[in-house]
């Protein structure tokens, strides 16, 4: 086995080079600067196209326009430049356009600052862009499994000509790791419906349906396409949920602090699992068909996944949170304690 | 829990990161599974600056580390910070002539070298933080001496530079196993 040392950002890079990208249209943005770096330093000695765009609205246009002539293409970003790409992303999904977005999360609301945060569920798995939008949202919690996911990323958007969002946050960003790199997959072909020139007939990329009824026909496709992946694509990961005390739900970071707190509450005498939402949007509900006594929502957020917990759960058993906000990330010690107190009969939603 | 998990700290410039990615690549040269994180706020030069690398032979779940079983402090205000989080039974590391005291906890081990006074004897004052790599190594063998030697191959190219670091990091553990008064 060989490993490689590298920092989530640069392999988040590295993998989407050996995926096929061949595109890379974004705007500089601490934590996550280093994957453009990696990228103006490689892409265009693997034949790509590295371009520095003036924003993150013109880099994510570039990356429509890329995808409609039938690029495999990607851009990446931390959070206040994923909002200047919503309004994109919605004519991405609206012309039914495959891209792969990485966003590095950092503290919000506003410029905040560039620490680690998870405080962009809601925007990422609700708030994409305006109209009936969804996008397969995939969070890792390992740099090797960035690596991964940025090649299931590709994957998926092509299958389902949507674009998939990579959701991490700035320690997962930061951080180095061994990781194992996958074989470079060939650089794909346009796909048919991609604006190649007019030869083989005219082809257009668009959002707009004038009329109401078209437009009704179009969404239903696109609801359709939703329902499809919400069947095949939810991924999760668990791990002594049926029959604890207290079952902690965590993804990305947070989800690796909380494996090291459940490994020091099992310690002290506690039944305690781990339900690890790989998918974020689909939403893997199935996983809570498991009956923990109590289920605890960790994130670097004001409480946010907690609502898909509770969803989810459908009040069969309590549902309490223990949140972090502004870029602090929780530690292992405190909270093994938040699971401790948890586990204590008294303990009632927070 | 993991094995090693290890806070370096000290002002911007004296290699902290550095010293941490030598514990890095020596980690994966050994196969063994290791994170490093930096703390990567808006740092300055003159700054402060520290890492957390855990090591261990199971696949690592938090890199992030509120009681480190180990802390190697460049500077008395990293002492001064870190110094009560230390997990008990672990170790201190310090440079002896950048930090005006000892640690004050009994329940864990301390080893002090003058780590800027050696590093400037040899002509090489930027190498302190692996002179303090040498203690370390000397008093907690967490990782073979092949394979630190090939860690510091990854990231220092430069044979002269290489020559000096390993100089520095034989210094370092020399200063700990001969007592400072012979007995």
């Amino acid at each position: 086995m060989s490993r490689v040392l590298m920092k989530g950002n640069e392999a988040m890079a590295e993998a989407a080079i050996r995926a096929g990208c061949r595109a890379y249209f974004g705007y500089p943005i601490t934590p996550q600067s280093e994957l453009p770096e990696y990228m103006a330093r490689h892409l265009p000695a693997a034949g790509g196209v590295f371009l520095q765009a003036e924003s993150e609205v013109a880099a994510i246009n570039m990356v429509y326009g890329a995808a409609g002539a039938g690029a495999r293409v990607m851009t990446s970003t931390s959070s206040p430049g994923f909002s200047l790409m919503t309004e994109g992303l919605s004519y991405l999904v609206g012309a039914r356009l495959p891209c792969v977005v990485v966003t590095v999360m950092r503290g919000g609301p506003g410029l905040g600052n560039i620490a680690p945060s998870q405080a962009d569920y809601f925007q990422v798995t609700r708030g994409l862009g305006h109209g009936d939008v969804h996008a397969i949202v995939l969070a890792p919690s390992t740099v090797q499994e960035a690596v991964e996911l940025v090649g299931l990323a590709f994957a998926l958007a092509e299958r389902y000509r949507l674009p998939v969002i990579v959701a991490a946050d700035g320690l997962l960003g930061q951080m180095m790791e061994p990781v194992e790199l996958p074989p470079a997959l060939p650089v794909p072909q346009a796909p048919p419906w991609a604006t190649t020139g007019a030869a083989t007939g005219r082809r257009v990329i668009s959002s707009i349906h004038l009329d109401p009824e078209a437009l009704e026909r179009h969404v239903l496709e696109l609801v359709a396409t939703y329902d499809l992946i919400a069947a095949r694509e939810p991924r999760w990961e668990a791990d002594g949920v049926e029959g604890a005390d207290v079952a902690v739900v965590a993804y990305g970071t947070t989800a690796r602090i909380a494996r090291s707190a459940v490994a020091r509450a099992r310690a002290r005498g506690l039944a305690v699992g781990l339900l690890r939402p790989i998918t974020l949007w689909p939403f893997p509900i199935a996983a809570f068909a498991s009956a923990p006594r109590r289920w605890l929502v960790a994130e670097m957020s004001s409480g946010q996944m907690v609502d898909d917990v509770r969803l989810a759960v459908e009040g069969r058993a309590p549902v309490l949170r223990y949140t972090r906000v502004g870029g602090v990330v929780p530690t292992p010690v405190e909270l093994a304690e938040a699971i401790v107190r948890a586990a204590r009969p008294a303990a009632v939603p927070a | 829990m993991p094995a090693h998990e290890i806070v370096i700290a000290g002002f911007g410039g004296q290699g902290v990161l550095f010293l941490g990615e030598v514990l890095a690549h020596a980690a994966v040269r050994e196969g063994r599974h290791v994170t490093w994180l930096p703390a990567y706020g808006p740092e300055q030069r003159g700054g402060t600056a520290h890492c957390t690398v855990v090591i261990d032979d199971e696949p690592i779940a938090s890199p992030v580390v509120a009681d480190p079983t180990v802390l190697i402090a460049l500077n008395r205000p990293s002492l001064d910070r870190f110094e009560r989080a230390v997990r008990p039974g672990g170790l201190i590391v310090l440079d002896a002539t950048l930090v005006d005291r000892l640690p004050a906890r009994a329940d864990v081990h301390s080893v002090a070298v003058p780590a800027t006074a050696i590093a400037a004897e040899l002509g090489a004052p930027r190498a302190a933080n692996i002179v303090l790599l040498g203690a370390l190594l000397a008093v907690a063998p967490i990782l073979s001496e092949a394979a630190i030697r090939a860690g510091l191959e990854d990231k220092v190219r430069d044979p002269a530079r290489r020559a000096a670091n390993l100089t520095a990091l034989a210094r370092g553990a020399a200063a700990v196993r001969v007592p400072a008064v012979p007995t």
